[in-house]
């Protein structure tokens, strides 16, 4: 399938949940609703017509007003690619997870979680993953401060 | 502390003695297996038969410490990881040394400036005794930093522990 096609699917389907989109770029991309993403990606995993099996990446993006999830999907099937985008607020980001479709989005969003404070509602075991647990604050926000000791030892 | 500290009297000469703690330590430094980096994969390349290190009566790496006469910090010292590393050389055994080997371990390397997460030298942690240059540095490097251990070593007496880093 075509990124023209999966788009016209996901909006015929979907409907206004799907904000915006955006062909003819190098990874065309949707934006869904953030309540919303759990059923496109149920959707997209298990439409035999698009059947995308394997999450490339899933991955946090603060854009200074708001906070990005981006989600690139493939096919080992149809080896096609499309990629979800969803924008939250930088205060307090909250989305579904999306673990029970595919497994490995388990660490990838504790990834995210761990870099950018994206807060996944229903995530089996969102701790740190990168970090260590008393770390404090959200190393790849804009506006994130250096710390300058750790445990006693400077930074 | 050496092991004949206060046990004799003075001017008790252990020239002879010292010569062969310091002939059996220095020529068999067991290394500790660690590796954090890309350094670590050097190492290897050096323990392995083309540069071997065994010609050195180093290529012993032992799984733990309680076994292993010096520690080569290979690599990139996080501040996560900062914290095994001292636990692991408080567990080794005395006589020890500790080897820093790279750019990252000796002062932070590329992550000088901007790594938040990465400790800026690991000789903030535990006692370094020497530094090998490098990003990372070629097998030759580590085998000299060895050899300038082993130079150290040899000039330590049982009486008494050797300064700490010249």
């Amino acid at each position: 399938m075509k990124p023209e096609e999966i788009s016209a699917l996901l909006t015929e389907k979907f409907g206004a949940r799907i904000l915006e989109s955006k062909l003819g770029v190098v990874s065309p991309w949707s934006v869904v609703e953030p309540a919303a993403i759990l059923e496109v990606c149920q959707f997209l995993k298990f439409d035999d017509r698009v059947l995308m099996d394997h999450l490339e990446l899933l991955g946090g993006v603060d854009y200074k007003d708001r906070i990005e999830v981006v989600y690139i999907l493939y096919s080992m099937k149809h080896h096609h690619r499309y990629t979800l985008k969803v924008k939250l607020p930088r205060d307090n980001p909250k989305v579904r997870t999306v673990e029970s479709v595919w497994g490995v989005a388990n660490w990838h969003e504790r990834e995210a979680y761990d870099m950018l404070g994206v807060e996944f509602e229903g995530h089996s075991d969102l701790r740190r993953i990168l970090c260590p647990d008393d770390w404090e604050g959200y190393p790849l926000r804009r506006d994130y401060k250096f710390p300058t000791r750790y445990r006693d030892m400077p930074v | 502390m050496g092991v004949m500290d206060g046990k004799f009297e003075e001017n008790v000469f252990i020239t002879s003695l010292d010569w062969i703690f310091n002939w059996a330590r220095s020529n068999s430094p067991w290394p500790m297996s660690f590796g954090l980096a890309c350094c670590a994969i050097e190492m290897m390349a050096t323990g392995a038969s083309r540069y071997d290190l065994d010609r050195f009566g180093s290529g012993v790496f032992r799984g733990t410490p309680r076994q292993a006469d010096i520690m080569i910090v290979a690599g990139t010292v996080t501040l996560k990881m900062a914290t095994r590393i001292k636990r692991l050389y408080e567990q080794m055994a005395e006589p020890k040394y500790v080897i820093s080997m790279g750019s990252c371990s000796n002062n932070g390397g590329p992550y000088w400036q901007y790594g938040y997460h990465v400790l800026k030298g690991v000789d903030e942690i535990v006692p370094v005794d020497v530094y090998v240059p490098g990003c990372p540095p070629r097998p030759e490097s580590l085998i000299e930093g060895l050899i300038q251990l082993q130079n150290k070593i040899k000039r330590e007496t049982i009486a008494k522990k050797s300064e700490p880093a010249a």
